[in-house]
């Protein structure tokens, strides 16, 4: 057996060679090419959510292909599963960048998950787009965000609540998934109610883990605290698919949007998409885009989202609007940057217009939030979403609320002379 | 009076011409509704309301229903019905049929929540004197939820001319609320009040809490006011007490409901680890397997006998059952049969073979979940009194893992399989000389207790989503439960999942969901210091190489 050790050698030194030379290739070929990672969970407890908006950036990515690529290059999509497990993400974030290379990442839904990829991208030095409404109290170099914050969401759903076109409401639930995301919200939101003169006892917090299905004892809670003579509401951050036991019991047990209206932060055409949504009619969510406004853009982008992903029944929401404006918004730094490179891109970016799907222009501030106007509708039986009240203009993304004392006086600004994510004098 | 022609044609015209200007009030006032303003549209509704037209409750009702429809061309306000090419609209006020329309050629009419409790309050006024006993009811609770002044001869009325108890209970329960809250006299509103306080309801409650907020805010009350303050304080003690004893009773339900679903995810693992002996981490996955098996006949029925829909949950037991209970016996033959007496090396097989369906179960099915609707006769609440409502769909699986329960009994007792297997349990050496093929009962258990976990998954599909991961959420639970129940014995998964079930419930109020879960584990650990064997061990059982 003399020559079976060599053999074995030559067979790997030809593997290695093999391997090599196919590596050289690659990294030939890939500068013809553009890469984008999706950082999206595809199982688990949020792929409900999060699933349409991994085909969403893939719709973008085709749709660029098909009109020239971006700088003369095709474009190529490079798709992860982190699968709803949080230190997963941060994993699946450095592979994107390091081992894939690609020059910016479109992902994550829970704040959870950012918190989790937010110390890669600043080592690496790459970029986030982030899709999703959240509870602000960052704003990092790395990251643009392109969904709602508090101020954009939660503060006015709340005032259109309190509001008498909301019904008046005096005693309020605030229940939420047990993670980051309604943790701080539910802080903010509690430092609001109670400036505006709602007392302790007419405030009901209650946190339950993801993926929750027993909710018998809390919306028989909920019904409780409502039949105390006061006007009661509930504010929901709960996520993921603990929404859909959550909302068929509320149906089961009868509570009436005309009795007790729930608003959702998280809760979209998408989730809906699953449900009969007959006993959910007048509850309440609030976002900046309603798959049922009517404009010209938001017709052209539902008509082209269907024709790509084949299916009719297919509905879009707000984070897609947010994944189109963040593409596109980055498109346009590109070419106006004339390169890929992270730090170049970043300085494009300030300014940046695109124009909202719901009529009007987001603009990307140095904060690095949109400017997004707010909308609050209520769940019709064919699981759309009507609008019912919006704002008239634009309201600019506040990283830092107002109504934590320790981040009232933040400011966040990434360019001179501030540039910082949150400090109180400028550093320059 | 000399009745001519001339004064019946005069009495005629005067007839048609009020029906007609009522029928023209009633077209004028609904125009507002075709405003974009939500105040206009208000105001449109309340005077319809108020126009005493008799087609004011249909239109009321329709645009409740989200029946109600403008057409783009002329603004008409219609009602549509689907026909084969397109809809049938009638115009609303008259009945007139208009043809046959697009859905592109009409435009809702929307509301919001404010007029929704509006409209419904405006509609419960009308149809007091409904033919309908159950639109009766709906419109007594509807004046009894708004309690508007005017209604109160009406309802007098009403009451006085009912005939049926039910809704007769529920008019004079609203009168009650109106005299409470608009009497004039003193006389009046304790009179009102002594009906309400023998009320369990949280409408009652809030009302009596609303009232008492008010009374506590006058300043310098005069001692006819504290009186009467302190009777609303003492009728609310009365229905808080009461609500309170509801209040634990549906906790009780809901912890036997929850208790059920541990019992019945369970029950199979007692089986299997008291025959066998051997630790199986793919339980949760004969679950998910159940689950997932109730979709596919669902999606069967949908596509080839949608008429038996309602009957497909049905349909999914004894298929889960099947499909669940023959996986078990294929994992027994194939993996567990040459891992015998080695614990370990079973744990760690079964937890590979728990990973491998999931990802198997995810390549066919897709990750995301699968929606699995609930049938008619499983939604909605069964109201005992106002302050005691149980979920149907959780009455049913109480029943449901009642008659598991009893099913497996008859099998242990009086079928000579359940013989064999209490014998392999008790002491298998001995069982194996008396002529019993015990590598046969094994599989059969096995199968038997997969099967049991199948018919577990189509009752969880009814509560939980259906995923790949549904499985994992139930596994930790069942090996609690079997744990602090002690193995082999059926009684005793039945008094641990119950008392599990009872005590996780009674403490969520107090400590959140999070907590209480994380409380019942730390009182297992504790609990299992003191008797390792579990609540009812069995005596002599001996699991043996």
């Amino acid at each position: 057996m003399l020559g079976l050790r060599k053999v074995a050698g030559v067979i790997t030194g030809a593997a290695m060679l093999a391997t090599s030379a196919f590596g050289l290739g690659t990294a030939q070929a890939a500068d013809d090419v553009i890469k984008v990672g999706v950082l999206h969970s595809l199982s688990g407890t949020m792929a409900i959510s999060e699933t349409t908006l991994k085909d969403a950036v893939l719709m973008m990515v085709d749709d660029l292909n098909k009109n020239g690529g971006l700088l003369g290059k095709k474009v190529e999509a490079v798709v992860v599963d982190p699968a709803s497990d949080w230190p997963l993400f941060a994993e699946k974030a450095r592979e994107l960048i390091e081992v894939d290379k690609v020059d910016v990442v479109f992902g994550c839904w829970t704040s959870v998950s950012r918190k989790s990829v937010l110390p890669v991208f600043e080592e690496l030095n790459s970029m986030l787009f982030y899709p999703v409404q959240y509870e602000g109290e960052e704003s990092s170099r790395n990251v643009f965000y392109t969904g709602a914050a508090p101020n954009q969401q939660a503060i006015p759903a709340v005032e259109y609540l309190m509001s008498e076109e909301g019904g008046n409401v005096k005693r309020w639930v605030l229940a939420g998934t047990d993670y980051v995301y309604p943790r701080t919200t539910n802080k903010i939101l509690e430092s609001f109610l109670k400036s505006k003169g709602v007392a302790e006892e007419d405030i009901m917090i209650n946190y339950t883990p993801f993926g929750h299905s027993d909710w018998q004892t809390i919306v028989s809670d909920i019904k409780k605290f409502g039949s105390e003579g006061k006007k009661t509401a509930v504010v929901s951050t709960i996520n993921g698919d603990a929404n859909v036991p959550f909302y068929k019991e509320l149906g089961n047990q009868g509570i009436d949007a005309a009795d007790i209206p729930v608003v959702a932060f998280s809760v979209g055409e998408e989730e809906l998409a699953g449900l009969d949504t007959a006993p959910l009619v007048g509850h309440l969510a609030a976002w900046n885009y309603f798959m049922s406004v009517e404009s010209e853009e938001n017709d052209a982008f539902i008509k082209q989202w269907k024709a790509f992903i084949g299916d009719d029944k297919r509905v879009t929401n707000d984070p897609m609007e947010a994944t189109y404006i963040g593409f596109k918004m980055w498109t346009q730094a590109v070419e106006q940057a004339g390169t890929t490179d992270v730090d170049a891109v970043r300085q494009a970016m300030y300014g940046q217009k695109v124009k909202n799907l719901t009529g009007g222009t987001a603009v990307m501030n140095t904060n690095h939030h949109l400017s997004k106007p707010v909308l609050i509708g209520e769940i019709q039986d064919n699981g759309q979403i009507e609008t019912v009240w919006r704002t008239e203009d634009v309201v600019v993304g506040d990283a830092w609320s107002d109504y934590i004392p320790e981040s009232a006086k933040l400011i966040a600004d990434w360019t001179y002379p501030y540039v910082c994510g949150g400090c109180e004098k400028p550093m320059y | 009076m000399r009745i001519t022609i001339k004064t019946i044609i005069a009495a005629l015209l005067f007839l048609l011409a009020t029906q007609a200007s009522a029928s023209a009030d009633l077209a004028d006032a609904a125009k507002g509704l075709l405003s974009k303003n939500y105040s206009d549209k208000i105001l449109a509704t309340e005077t319809i309301a108020a126009s005493g037209d008799p087609r004011s409750a249909f239109l009321l009702e329709a645009l409740l229903g989200g029946n109600l429809y403008a057409t783009k061309s002329d603004n008409r306000l219609v009602s549509r019905e689907k026909v084969s090419d397109g809809y049938q609209i009638k115009d609303i006020v008259t009945d007139e049929d208009l043809g046959v329309v697009q859905s592109g050629d009409l435009s809702k009419i929307r509301i919001n929540n404010r007029m929704r409790g509006l409209i419904k309050d405006l509609v419960g006024r009308l149809t007091l004197l409904n033919e309908d006993p159950i639109l009766r009811l709906k419109a007594a609770d509807s004046v009894f939820k708004s309690r508007p002044k005017e209604m109160i001869v009406p309802l007098s009325d009403a009451l006085a001319a009912e005939a049926d108890s039910s809704v007769a209970a529920a008019m004079r329960r609203a009168l009650a609320a109106l005299n409470f809250v608009h009497g004039d006299t003193p006389e009046a509103q304790a009179e009102a009040l002594l009906i309400l306080e023998e009320q369990s309801d949280p409408e009652v409650k809030s009302l009596l809490s609303a009232e008492a907020n008010r009374l506590a805010a006058i300043v310098n009350p005069s001692p006819e006011v504290q009186e009467f303050a302190a009777r609303v304080d003492r009728a609310l003690a009365k229905v808080d007490e009461k609500l309170a004893m509801l209040g634990i009773i549906e906790n009780i339900f809901q912890g036997i409901s929850l208790g059920s679903v541990l019992l019945l995810a369970a029950i199979g693992l007692a089986i299997t680890f008291g025959v066998m002996g051997v630790i199986n981490m793919a339980h949760g996955e004969m679950v998910m397997i159940g689950a997932y098996t109730t979709y596919v006949v669902q999606e069967l029925c949908r596509n080839f006998a949608p008429d038996l829909l309602v009957y497909s949950l049905l349909a999914a037991i004894p298929a889960a059952f099947i499909v669940a209970g023959l996986c078990g016996v294929a994992i027994e033959r194939s993996i567990i049969r040459f891992l015998y007496g080695r614990p370990l090396e079973t744990l760690l097989a079964t937890w590979g073979l728990s990973l491998i369906l999931q990802q198997f179960d995810r390549t066919i099915f897709g990750p995301t979940n699968k929606e699995v609707s609930s049938p008619e006769w499983l939604s909605g609440t069964l109201e005992i009194t106002g302050g005691l409502a149980l979920t149907y769909n959780r009455i049913g699986i109480i029943l449901f893992a009642a008659a598991v329960l009893f099913m497996l009994l008859l099998v242990l007792r009086k079928t000579s399989f359940g013989l064999q297997m209490r014998a392999v349990t008790q002491n298998r050496r001995m069982a194996a000389s008396m002529g019993i093929r015990t590598g046969w009962v094994d599989a059969m258990t096995f199968g038997l207790g997969s099967g049991v976990a199948g018919m577990a998954g189509v009752a969880l599909s009814q509560i939980d989503n259906v995923s790949p991961n549904l499985g994992q959420a139930y596994i930790v639970d069942s090996f609690m439960v079997v744990v602090f129940g002690g193995v082999g014995n059926l009684w005793g998964t039945l008094v641990g999942a119950l008392s599990l079930g009872v005590t996780n419930k009674f403490l969520e109020p107090y400590t959140g969901a999070v907590l209480a879960k994380i409380c019942i584990l730390v009182f297992i650990i504790l609990f299992i210091q003191k008797r390792p064997r579990g609540l009812f061990a069995l005596k002599g059982r001996a699991v043996e190489n």
